[in-house]
């Protein structure tokens, strides 16, 4: 059982196709009522996540992505204060950074990237692709909550994880036509 | 048409979670700005996705198009759905624990608009640093106030779990009434923090007002035009934001319609289509697309009502109106004095409700003649929300309109980004306050492009400026020099 506490939010839009990614691998991870772990999902991130984050040792954050390599990556996440124009949303970089700042947490946090293949029409369900993906992302992910061993994780495509820098997380860039 | 011999400055404000929108200034021979266009790239296709879907699961499927207000479509569809099962005449328990519902929605969006987006511009300054005119920035300098916002978004998201069963997805209110009521516990769960939330909607309120009243005479020019104004009104003019009919106000105040059904909507609302716009405007029919354009939201709801039913929001709609003699206020920068107006109505509201024992009741539904087409309507945070269905013999919906809030916004907010172009862009360079100001008059609408996906891209602000050929003059980006 881990020591620390630890959350895990999802979030997305299961409405958007592979955009779900992130609640579905929550829903998985919730039925696995891991001890010490919390799970939430979210449609996205914003301000008051920052309070819920403040309050664990450790946060994942587990979203859709275009640009992995692999079904799925996992990376170190460092606080940051890059804001979008009038984006009612934050980033999960940005989401530490609050609870960093406003609430004086040392949470670290992770991201999970799942690869998305299918984003770009409303619609529920995940492509099977995407299925595939979740599943690979769900063995690591679990594995890793149940032994709270996150800084030695490696991503199943051989990237290193911990050393990536915030600015480098770009997840789930939907092109919209 | 672009004219010849022209040059375009073009602005990308581009968020995922808001849709995808950009600025195009184009200027004429001379340099004057010719025209001013806020592009918004709506994703189309929503009304589609519901098409087939039976009429019950429209509240839960249309919490999908917003990420930051689902509240307001989950209402609306449940509104239409009322009427489709015969069941709008709800009972007490339901009426209240959905206006509930509604209040903490508007609490959390305003208090997010107000805390997180707008008083960085309030706080620093039209020209500060971008790197510091942001929530960040807030947290910095003004931490408690971003501690504020953080803790009323938080009670706001409490409430909807509350009486929508969960933060997202929420299924609470269903065709004819709602699937539960509110505990004692959970009622007083939220009583706990009722006093101190309203401490700081009075704080917050003070903001707004005070800087406007220090500002008028920079704000009253500042991205303003003078348009018609629309929203609901409760039978007595009373501002209700849940239910009530249709009224529309010239920019002087005079009715051009009043306590409109909004079944009868499509008769008192056109929706015109324009080739350089992905995104509709609508306009009131019997004055025209050149004329009929409204506002709709805060700024317009306080125009148009009579008077607010709690106390403290009312002091404070007086002290508003009196600024403009009781005339409609058409000063773009207002809108976010009235949402925090708005934002202390609403916590009076939930601290009232909550004192209201038909919360605990356990009659929940109504039925009554089944219909085959029905129209919702709500206040949205952001504006007047229609929603129109008609749904067959199985039960499924066969066809569904959608009008959003921003939509009905989107003529207004192209004349604001007009008036800050013809005040503040001069010569063939882009300023950092041309930029500054663009965003600043765009926010004060809070737009929400409802392109339903959440927003992990973060472009910034770019405007680049292009001769007549298309070739690139001058460029500048949110945060660079």
């Amino acid at each position: 059982m881990p020591e620390r506490s630890v959350i895990l939010i999802g979030f997305g839009n299961p409405g958007r196709l592979d955009d779900g990614l992130g609640p579905a691998l929550a829903a998985r991870i919730e039925r696995l009522d891991l001890p010490g772990v919390r799970v939430e999902s979210a449609y996205q991130l914003a301000v008051e996540d920052a309070a819920t984050v403040a309050a664990c040792d450790v946060v994942v954050f587990a979203d859709a992505a275009t640009d992995a390599t692999a079904s799925y990556y996992f990376r170190q996440l460092e606080p940051a204060a890059d804001l979008a124009f009038s984006t009612h949303a934050l980033t999960p970089a940005v989401v530490l950074g609050l609870a960093h700042d406003l609430f004086g947490a040392r949470t670290t946090g992770y991201v999970l990237g799942i690869r998305g293949h299918a984003f770009n029409a409303f619609g529920e369900g995940l492509s099977p692709q995407a299925e595939t993906d979740l599943a690979a992302a769900e063995r690591f992910i679990a594995e890793r909550l149940r032994r709270g061993d996150f800084a030695a994780a490696t991503t199943d495509d051989g990237a290193a994880a911990a050393s990536v820098p915030a600015y480098e997380v770009e997840l789930c860039r939907t092109e919209r036509k | 048409m672009v004219a010849s011999n022209t040059r375009r400055v073009v602005i990308e404000p581009v968020t995922r979670v808001e849709g995808h929108g950009k600025v195009t200034i184009q200027l004429d021979e001379a340099g004057k700005v010719a025209q001013a266009r806020l592009h918004i790239v709506e994703f189309r296709g929503f009304e589609r996705f519901i098409q087939g879907r039976p009429y019950w699961e429209v509240p839960v499927l249309v919490q999908r198009l917003c990420g930051i207000c689902p509240v307001s479509h989950h209402l609306a569809a449940a509104k239409a759905m009322d009427r489709i099962v015969g069941g709008e005449k709800l009972t007490p328990t339901a009426e209240k624990v959905r206006r509930l519902m509604h209040y903490g929605q508007f609490f959390q969006s305003h208090a997010l608009h107000f805390f997180h987006l707008c008083s960085p511009d309030l706080l620093f300054g039209f020209d500060a640093d971008p790197a510091i005119r942001n929530v960040i920035g807030v947290a910095a300098k003004h931490r408690e106030l971003a501690v504020q916002g953080v803790m009323m978004r938080k009670f706001g998201q409490e409430i909807i779990r509350i009486t929508a069963g969960k933060k997202i997805h929420g299924t609470g209110a269903v065709p004819g009434g709602v699937n539960k009521n509110v505990s004692i516990a959970e009622r007083d769960e939220l009583l706990r923090e009722v006093d101190q939330m309203l401490a700081w909607s009075r704080g917050a309120l003070k903001i707004a007002k005070d800087y406007t009243v220090e500002h008028l005479e920079e704000l009253r020019d500042f991205g303003s035009f003078t348009s018609n104004h629309l929203s609901l009104v409760r039978d007595d003019g009373a501002l209700d934001i849940y239910h009530g009919g249709l009224r529309a106000i010239t920019a002087d105040g005079e009715k051009i319609f009043d306590h409109v059904d909004y079944q009868e909507y499509l008769n008192y609302i056109m929706e015109e289509v324009r080739p350089w716009s992905y995104m509709k405007f609508p306009f009131i029919r019997s004055l025209g697309p050149a004329a009929g354009s409204y506002r709709v939201g805060p700024l317009a709801r306080i125009n148009t009502c009579d008077f607010i039913d709690t106390p403290e929001a009312e002091a404070a709609r007086r002290e508003f109106m009196a600024v403009t003699a009781g005339k409609p206020n058409n000063i773009s920068m207002a809108y976010h004095w009235t949402r925090m107006i708005e934002l202390l109505h609403a916590m009076e509201k939930i601290r009232d409700l909550l004192h209201d024992a038909d919360l605990q009741g356990t009659d929940l539904l109504a039925k009554g003649r089944r219909r085959y087409e029905a129209v919702g309507l709500i206040e949205a945070p952001r504006g007047t929300l229609f929603h129109h269905y008609r749904v067959n013999d199985d039960d499924q919906v066969v066809m569904a309109n959608l009008i959003v809030s921003t939509t009905n916004n989107n003529e207004p907010m192209n004349r604001a980004v007009r008036r800050v172009a013809d005040d503040y862009l001069s010569g063939q360079k882009i300023t950092e306050g041309l930029l500054n100001r663009v965003e600043v008059a765009i926010r004060a609408y809070d737009p929400c492009l409802s392109c339903a996906t959440h927003a992990m891209g973060q472009m910034p602000l770019k405007i680049d400026l292009l001769d007549s050929a298309g070739n690139l003059l001058d460029t500048r980006s949110k945060g660079t020099a």
